[in-house]
């Protein structure tokens, strides 16, 4: 009987960790409507995030299959190339807690979209309106302010930097970076 | 009479064109005083008894973020500084005190290049003809300004942000001809170089470093160095399919121009992507060196250096001229030192390899292409050596008396992942991530090198690979700066250490000297990050991250931020 209990439970709980993992392969057209339907602000660099986000749970920071879609989109669309593994290029960083348009998904979500004046290109077409959320989810993941419990899978590219999940941003201040105005 | 009149003008006109190419070779002169053919300078104020009482005399602030790797030109009582992008080219009046600003000039810029700009370094100028001043700008225009007043008397857009490309490097005057070539290698451009009408601004020809023979100019007076790179449009068949489209070549460096050959050299840049595997064969004309017609475009020569290039490896770093006897006759020579660590020597008439010795103390160039580690697509090859930034940290400089070479030098290595990669318009062509590292606690070397005995003659170890310009002057001074923000005079003859200055940023631009209006010798700096090393040391690089700046962030972490990120222009004298 105990034991009966037991695997129900443990049926119970092996579901719920399940739920982390879910994936669809296609969108419900409303859904995959409503994603677009971001509000920006009047200048152009945040917004509120389309209802449907919060309905479903903020899928594209919470969920591992999500995140990692995101993660290998990061590299075929050559956001390596600017951003390095978040380190930054010519691009800024995405690890040190600093954003230049705000820390919000939408934010990002509208940057990769239509591209930002000082060097974003706009992948908007090249991208679906899901695939530009999963590519927004993880690149927020990488500049998280606090640990994460969902993390795309395993790096297979060269180890460079702790995993997504592992490393929080830690804030550096603009007087870390630059002696020169702590004297001011 | 009217009729006879005509043709007498036409016959005029006529002669006057054909004057301005037959007529006596002029030097160009960069601030009349440094020849930019070999970076020496004839002023000899200053030499290596005096060098250390040098004083600081003025300085002067662009309030840009970062410098642009020109060295102040010269203009008659004024001097031209021409900022970091978006730039700004000021005047600065030397007859009244303390660098007071006679005009100023600031073009629009396209802020998209702010993103496009990352390992090329970066000379724009300002250059001068004597009445006309030009500058290139970072998000592809060149500019021709009347140094007077500062007017801009014509501006022409050349390399197109969208397509990947921008300049970083000013234009050369050929005669009446600017010529101008693209950086873009890492975002999949096609390299071309053009020639404009110096008094409009209108193109006159522009040839490509890839595709058919029509585009690269190979067609009609083309004579490889070697035998394997003659055939028919080797610039498409030594691609897979249309990939020479995107296959970068780009022409970022300096070009040389030749008076008494009448020859342009140019070096053209890596293939991309970095990762080789998508573009089998020899990837023709790309890391190789040309020899053009300044008239025409039409190439004369070419020798390929990296065929089907492996690593990413710059291609940036400037050609010399030197007049000696090689091997019993007297020949013309062009001194190329390349990315691999290796000096190359080549006979400017045919393209003939009189040499290529290795000017590396440590880490070696590999000795040959069968020991060179061969990086494949997934998998991680651990020290390649020298690294994609490559073994010459900037221009080297030629002492004319001695032919002896001072080359600023970057002793680094790189672990390399070659990955797919993805040609998306506007977006970086790579295919690789990339660690550098060094095994060396001297990252950096200037080397003095007897061109002729072929060997070293004295070598500086430092902490930091060295990304300035080196300077030497008939005074027997070689000027060099280092990241950590040292001006440095040393002795030409041993390399003793003779004067410092600690300046307030990165040192990555070239230093110059010239004769002021009070007829003393001056040494000029302007002292701000650009290029790799430059990008390297930004604010918005994260260090935790091994592959951030190209790999290069790691490279610099134990480097102070500078203590004013502004570019700063430093002149000094004799007191």
């Amino acid at each position: 009987m105990t034991g009966r209990i037991f695997s129900l439970v443990f049926g119970a709980v092996l579901l719920t960790a399940c739920q982390r993992e879910s994936r669809s392969f296609r969108l419900d057209p409303p859904i995959a409507a409503s994603l677009e339907a971001v509000a920006p602000m009047p200048n152009g660099i945040g917004g509120a995030p389309p209802d449907s986000d919060a309905v479903l749970g903020h899928p594209y920071l919470t969920n591992a299959y999500n995140l990692n879609q995101g993660k290998q989109l990061y590299t075929w669309f050559n956001c390596k190339g600017c951003h390095a593994d978040g380190g930054g290029v010519t691009g800024p960083s995405f690890l040190n807690g600093w954003w230049r348009y705000g820390p919000q998904a939408v934010s990002i979500f509208i940057s990769i979209r239509d591209g930002r004046p000082r060097g974003m290109p706009a992948f908007g077409n090249h991208l679906t309106t899901e695939q530009l959320w999963q590519l927004a989810g993880y690149v927020r993941t990488i500049g998280a302010y606090s640990a994460m419990t969902a993390a795309p899978s395993r790096n297979d590219e060269m180890q460079s930097r702790p995993a997504e999940n592992r490393a929080p941003a830690a804030i550096a201040t603009p007087s870390d970076q630059w002696p020169a105005t702590r004297y001011r | 009479m009217l009729q006879q009149d005509r043709w007498l003008a036409v016959a005029l006109l006529l002669s006057l064109a054909c004057e301005s190419f037959a007529g006596p070779a002029q030097p160009v002169s960069q601030g009349a005083s440094v020849n930019p053919a070999t970076r020496f300078s004839s002023l000899a104020q200053i030499d290596r008894h005096n060098v250390g009482q040098l004083k600081l005399a003025f300085t002067f602030r662009t309030g840009r973020l970062g410098a642009q790797g020109s060295a102040p030109l010269l203009w008659g009582t004024k001097l031209l500084i021409l900022s970091a992008f978006p730039h700004t080219l000021f005047a600065l009046d030397l007859t009244r005190p303390n660098g007071t600003i006679s005009w100023q000039l600031t073009p629009a810029a396209n802020r998209v290049v702010d993103g496009l700009h990352c390992c090329d370094r970066i000379h724009l100028g300002p250059i001068s003809n004597g009445n006309r001043v030009y500058i290139g700008t970072l998000d592809g225009h060149v500019i021709a300004v009347d140094p007077q007043h500062g007017q801009p008397v014509w501006d022409v857009a050349v390399a197109d942000p969208a397509l990947g490309e921008t300049l970083a490097s000013a234009p050369t005057l050929a005669q009446d001809r600017l010529i101008v070539g693209n950086a873009g290698d890492d975002f999949g451009a096609r390299g071309w170089i053009a020639a404009l009408d110096s008094n409009t601004g209108r193109t006159l020809w522009k040839r490509y470093s890839t595709g058919p023979d029509q585009d690269v100019g190979t067609r009609r007076e083309f004579q490889p160095s070697r035998p394997e790179d003659s055939g028919i449009d080797l610039g498409t068949h030594s691609w897979p399919g249309t990939s020479w489209q995107h296959g970068g070549g780009s022409v970022s460096g300096w070009t040389l121009y030749d008076p008494t050959l009448q020859l342009l050299f140019h070096n053209t840049g890596p293939a991309a992507p970095w990762n080789p595997e998508p573009r089998p064969g020899n990837n023709l004309w790309t890391a190789g060196v040309f020899a053009r017609d300044p008239r025409t475009g039409e190439a004369r020569w070419f020798t390929g250096l990296h065929r089907h290039g492996l690593y990413g490896w710059r291609n940036g770093s400037a050609n010399l001229i030197l007049e000696h006897a090689w091997g019993g006759s007297a020949r013309s020579l062009l001194i190329h030192p390349d990315a691999d660590g290796r000096l190359y020597v080549m006979d400017r008439k045919t393209g003939e390899l009189l040499a290529a010795d290795s000017f590396l103390s440590e880490p070696r160039a590999q000795k040959t292409s069968s020991t060179a580690p061969i990086p494949r697509t997934n998998l991680q090859v651990r020290n390649i050596c020298p690294a994609w930034v490559g073994a010459v940290g900037a221009d080297a400089a030629l002492d004319e008396a001695t032919s002896w070479l001072y080359i600023p030098v970057s002793r680094l290595c790189m672990d390399l992942e070659d990955r797919s990669a993805n040609y998306i318009q506007g977006t970086p062509f790579i295919g690789a991530n990339v660690r550098v590292n060094s095994n060396s606690a001297a990252r950096g070397e200037l080397v003095a090198w007897n061109i002729v005995a072929r060997k070293a003659v004295w070598r500086i170890p430092e902490r930091l690979p060295i990304a300035a310009d080196t300077l030497v002057t008939r005074g027997g001074v070689v000027f060099y700066g280092t990241l950590d923000g040292m001006l440095k005079a040393v002795d030409a003859h041993t390399g003793a250490l003779l004067w410092q200055f600690k300046t307030a940023a990165a040192l990555t631009g070239q230093p110059t000297t010239y004769e002021g209006p009070d007829g003393r010798q001056y040494i000029a700096v302007v002292a701000g990050a650009s290029g790799p090393y430059g990008l390297a040391q930004q604010a918005w690089i994260d260090r935790r991250d091994a592959t951030a700046a190209r790999g290069l962030a790691r490279v610099m972490a134990n480097v102070d931020p500078p203590r004013d990120p502004s570019g700063t222009l430093y002149v000094f004298g004799l007191p």
